[in-house]
């Protein structure tokens, strides 16, 4: 017999209908938790600040609607409706107000929103003029760097407009003593501290403060317990009866005490997934080694019969509707660069233990199987893989890879735990490591990684290289000097680091001023109650209570500049075939191309309305006047055949990604360019900054702000995804695209890489199909590539899919570092997904 | 002499093949072939002189001249994939024994490396030219297209007695596992009886155990226009699934373990 079970398990009606009951309803925007935020917040005036979060949390937790939907089995939700949510004005409001008759019509993640909850809401938001961490942010914020944001080189919106999140806390313990214990930890500590102490006031305030936490997240559950009671007596179906009797009692003894059974275990695992997320609206609240923590729960009730796996089966599926139950409203520049409604609960399976043994038990395949049944976006699904990895847990993950929901992606356990050593972990922290949101490993229960902590456009300070630092008219950068003075190559690449370096500076300011502010103005008591060493020390995740601290800003558009900057160096000077001066015309001009009809007609229109605006009357006749000077650039035909010949030039220089190791070797030192001087710096709680290379969904946005670049990349068209090569540049096939990603420095950028893959359906058919998918993944990781991700759907599949969204509606896909419902994205972002490469085998 | 240095004329070479041999592997396409069969989808392989051919509104030239270790540095750039499934080198075309110093370069080169080497042969040529391969062959995946000569002479050029005489003492060789490969090809050899005779043929070879049903497929047919070249083939169509399965259920009752795909 097989060491594992690996085999399939029968989805229930219940799962059925309860996917079902997610998509009934657009989700809307409720104003409960910000009222009552703002109640108690108005009645602590004066006190601590991690006094009055406390009491904030409690407040909420008390007063806030509970909800147990039909014939759940798992409870706990604060919104009437599956994926309502909840707002935070504490974070920022502004924006939120301002889209009130816009964010129900928006293009990405639009939210239904009542006349009555934007009374409410208006109201409240009166309170929080000048308090909310957003403007604190701005306040410590350096000028240069606000105007580097301005001028999107770089964006920290994700923090600087809300909560932090980006952590995975200690399940285990939860499950284990239940905040009864935690409180008792806290309480001990107290008894510890004497009040002569020098720090004796922040220590016992906070102390205090995670007891009210607590108790506050018991007093939630007991609450469902009562509900529960209530519900069973009023019920005349003796099934759901016994059902809600059940949930009853799971709710009065968890996630108070430590849980006795797996059933238990399910319910204080929610409770602690989903308050967290009441307390602060930070995304990527990671379940992590979900198979770990709960394995021992699952085992005993197994051996004693007192569970039968289908049933173990059906309540970790409850789970995994749930996770996809809860949603979050983002400003809308924000909602692009996030699209999908995503949360990015990221959720992993196998990898090693701690001491480096194998981990895959059989939860690890009823993940897969979860995932499997549900067929949703949430959690983001992940599997760690090793050299001891068991091919049929490969093998699993790899039929849930062959459904194209862009689920799971695959992490290489040689490159990140090394990674993580380098980066001050334990060895064995670092092989319990879990993922973080997109891409981002660190160690659970332990760590505030910061990750997502911006996204930074590497193809920008090129365009300023070129311009001697002017960005639309203003000295946004360094004077790196007149294109003519780069005599050599290496001048100009000098001018390239320069110009990156100086704006990495200002992104570390602008982060570090937002950590600032989050630590003075919304420091989290409830989550610190779960993080290593806050008790001890006695102080919030936001003042540095975190044993591992870093602050990981991420890179993207890598194969950009890799091509862009190997074709100046061979044109210009190793081929002397072009000047940089006839480059920079052609960058200008935009190779002399229309730009996109989006653009275009947005120039029409600002032309149109200085015409207006000066008292010329528009007729007809100037519009298509207007029109025709905007696309046709105004060029002669002579210019536009000699950039026609530029790009023919460029098309013809050899890409990143295609297995050509003198690309590729150029690429990992430009990818050093923002990698190696971002280490660095340092965070105001401590930490280090370490680089991810992976942009989520913001290469489409913020490639709509970038001007066309030197490897013919058109203006304002998406840059490169993650580490991936440019789409359609790779064309030797997915090991050539693979051996050119793995030459990168992958442990260097330690806030995690993207590596975006995708397959027609056909590549995977068969035994052989997958066991060639395995391969490939086995490939790159033995080359030290360090994350991998694959969309398995045909591109007639997406376009029928843009065609007919209403057949679609269940269509998952993979976006960057996470899955989202296809139909639910913007068009630009669609149709970026699209015009990635499709990589299939050949007859 | 040195190996590496022998030089040839490929047209293509193909990574991440999974369906010609086992596991990962990368097929060199070698130029020229003494068989002109009408359902050809390579049909720029049949010549060896290079030739210009036209895809997609573009004239490419095809064919190349290049060293056995320039091939091979291009190859074994996919080492890791290789180690990981067992993969290797497969040698395709065209007909890789019109190149024979070539391909036994090619192959040596390989095993030099350890990986597995596989060839997609008609095994028309001498069986002297074969014999010098062998010994660094793994699999040898040869096409047998049909028992009646006359037949296989109307639709390929060439009559078949020579290609089934080589299969016998293919087989008799310890060191390479021959595997029989058919093109399904609806009115030439799509007929169950016709199956059924090839699969017997390759029973009575004793070491032969495995056979593959191919079936005929038109992504040829644009090569043929870009080659100012007629596709012949009128309007035949891939057989159906069900029509595969049987002819997959005939080859199985022989004793053989057979496969729809490469």
């Amino acid at each position: 017999m097989s060491k594992f079970y690996s085999g399939s398990i029968k989805k229930t009606d219940r799962i059925t209908h309860l996917v079902e009951n997610l998509f009934k309803k657009m989700p809307e925007i409720e104003a409960e938790r910000a009222v009552l935020l703002t109640e108690s917040y108005k009645c602590t005036e004066g006190e601590p600040i991690i006094m009055r979060r406390a009491k904030a949390f409690k407040h909420i937790c008390d007063n806030i609607p509970i909800y147990i939907r039909e014939e759940e089995l798992i409870v706990g939700s604060t919104n009437k409706n599956p994926r309502g949510c909840q707002t935070f004005p504490e974070f920022s409001y502004e924006w939120l107000q301002d889209e009130f008759d816009t964010i129900e019509k928006r293009a990405a993640d639009p939210f239904y929103i009542s006349e009555e909850t934007k009374q409410k809401l208006t109201e409240v938001h009166k309170y929080w003029k000048g308090k909310t961490s957003s403007e604190l942010a701005t306040s410590y914020m350096d000028e240069r760097a606000k105007a580097a944001i301005d001028h999107n080189i770089f964006t920290p919106g994700n923090y600087f407009y809300n909560g932090i999140g980006h952590v995975t806390v200690k399940y285990e313990e939860v499950l284990k003593i239940g905040y009864k214990g935690i409180m008792n930890k806290a309480a001990e500590e107290l008894a510890l501290l004497s009040v002569a102490d020098g720090d004796y006031a922040e220590r016992h305030t906070f102390l205090e403060a995670v007891i009210i936490s607590c108790n506050a997240a018991i007093n939630y559950a007991k609450r469902y317990s009562a509900l529960a009671y209530q519900m069973a007596e009023k019920t005349s179906d003796i099934t759901r009866k016994s059902e809600l009797l059940k949930i009853a009692e799971n709710c009065d003894r968890v996630p108070e005490y430590g849980a006795r059974s797996f059933y238990e275990a399910c319910q204080s695992f929610w409770f602690v997934q989903m308050l967290i997320q009441v307390e602060s609206s930070g995304h990527s609240i990671s379940p992590g080694r979900f198979d770990q923590y709960m394995y021992p729960y699952y085992k005993k009730d197994m051996d004693e019969g007192k569970i039968t796996r289908e049933f173990a089966q059906e309540l970790m599926d409850c789970i995994w509707v749930k996770l996809n139950d809860l949603n979050k409203a983002r400003d809308a520049a924000s909602a692009e660069g996030f699209a999908g409604y995503s949360l990015f609960q990221n959720l992993i399976a196998g990898g090693q233990t701690s001491e480096g043994l194998d981990a895959t038990n059989d939860l690890s395949f009823m993940c897969v199987e979860a995932c499997l049944h549900v067929m949703l976006p949430q959690p983001s699904f992940s599997i760690r893989v090793w050299n001891g990895t068991p091919h049929e847990f490969m093998l699993k993950a790899a039929t849930l890879t062959r459904t194209g929901i862009g689920l799971p992606a695959y992490y290489n356990d040689e490159v990140i735990i090394p990674a993580l050593i380098s980066r001050g972990l334990t060895i064995e922290d670092a092989r319990d490591y879990n993922i973080i949101g997109c891409v981002e490993p660190q160690k659970s229960g332990k760590t505030d990684g910061w990750h997502d902590a911006a996204f930074f456009n590497m193809c920008r300070p090129l365009e300023l290289v070129f311009s001697n630092g002017v960005d639309k008219g203003y000295q946004l950068g360094k004077r790196t000097g007149e294109i003519d003075d780069f005599k050599t190559f290496d001048d100009f690449y000098d001018a390239y680091k320069a110009q990156s370096k100086d704006m990495i500076e200002l992104l570390v300011n602008a982060d570090n001023a937002i950590d600032v502010a989050h630590s003075e103005r919304c420091p989290l008591p409830f989550l610190s109650s779960m993080v290593d060493d806050c008790i001890k020390r006695g102080k919030s995740v936001q003042n540095g209570g975190a044993v591992y601290n870093f602050t990981g800003p991420q890179g993207f558009g890598v194969a950009n500049m890799a091509d862009s900057l190997y074709a100046i160096k061979k044109l210009v000077y190793d081929e002397k075939k072009v000047t940089l001066k006839e480059y920079k015309e052609a960058l200008e001009n935009n190779y002399g191309r229309p730009v996109s009809n989006s653009q275009a007609e947005k120039t029409a229109i600002e032309a149109l309305k200085r015409l207006n605006d000066s008292g010329i009357e528009i007729t007809e006749k100037i519009v298509a006047e207007v029109v025709k000077e905007v696309s046709a650039n105004g060029l002669s035909p002579q210019k536009k055949a000699e950039y026609d010949k530029l790009l023919e030039m460029i098309d013809e220089i050899p890409k990143f990604g295609n297995d050509n190791p003198e690309v590729d070797a150029f690429a990992r030192d430009v990818a050093y360019t923002y990698t190696k001087p971002l280490e660095m710096y340092k965070n105001p709680r401590g930490g280090h900054f370490q680089a991810g290379l992976y942009p989520v969904s913001a290469n489409v946005p913020l490639g709509a702000q970038t001007g066309a670049t030197p490897d013919g990349r058109l203006a304002y068209t998406p840059v490169a995804d993650g580490v991936s090569p440019s789409a359609g540049k790779d064309v030797n096939g997915p090991t050539a695209s693979a051996n050119s990603v793995s030459r990168l420095d992958h442990y260097i950028a330690s806030n995690g890489t993207l590596f975006n893959m995708k397959f027609h359906p056909s590549a995977l058919e068969g035994n052989s199909g997958l066991e060639g998918f395995i391969t490939l993944i086995r490939g790159y990781f033995d080359q030290k590539g360090s994350h991998m991700q694959f969309n398995v759907v045909s591109r007639e599949t997406l376009r029928e899919a843009q065609k007919n969204p209403d057949k679609y509606r269940s269509l998952v896909v993979r976006v960057a570092g996470y899955s989202a419902l296809f139909t639910t994205l913007s068009k630009s972002l669609q149709d970026d997904i699209i015009n990635r490469t499709e990589q299939s085998t050949m007859y | 002499m040195d190996y590496r240095n022998v030089k040839g004329r490929i047209f293509n070479i193909q990574k991440y093949s999974v369906h010609d041999g086992p596991g990962v592997r990368t097929i060199v396409f070698l130029k020229g072939c003494r068989l002109r069969c009408r359902w050809c989808c390579n049909p720029e392989s049949q010549e060896y002189k290079i030739q210009e051919m036209t895809v997609g509104g573009k004239v490419k030239t095809v064919g190349e001249d290049i060293t056995a270790g320039e091939v091979m540095d291009n190859v074994l750039k996919d080492m890791p994939y290789f180690r990981r499934s067992g993969g290797g080198l497969t040698l395709s075309g065209g007909e890789c024994l019109c190149q024979p110093e070539f391909s036994e370069a090619l192959l040596r080169i390989a095993k030099d490396y350890g990986i597995s080497t596989a060839i997609e042969s008609t095994a028309f040529a001498s069986f002297e030219v074969i014999s010098k391969i062998l010994p660094y062959l793994d699999y040898y995946l040869m096409d047998i297209k049909h028992i009646n000569s006359k037949k296989h002479k109307e639709f390929t050029t060439q009559p078949n007695e020579l290609i089934l005489e080589n299969a016998k003492k293919i087989a008799e060789y310890k060191g390479t596992k021959l595997i029989v490969r058919v093109p399904v090809i609806p009115t030439f050899n799509d007929t169950e009886a016709e199956i059924e005779e090839i699969a017997k043929f390759a029973v009575s070879l004793g070491t032969v155990d495995e056979i593959h049903l191919l079936p005929y497929h038109r992504m040829g047919q644009d090569k043929y226009k870009g080659l100012g070249r007629e596709y012949k083939m009128g309007d035949i169509y891939t057989p159906s699934k069900e029509k595969m399965e049987k002819l997959k259920r005939v080859a199985s009752r022989v004793g053989l373990k057979a496969q729809i795909g490469g």
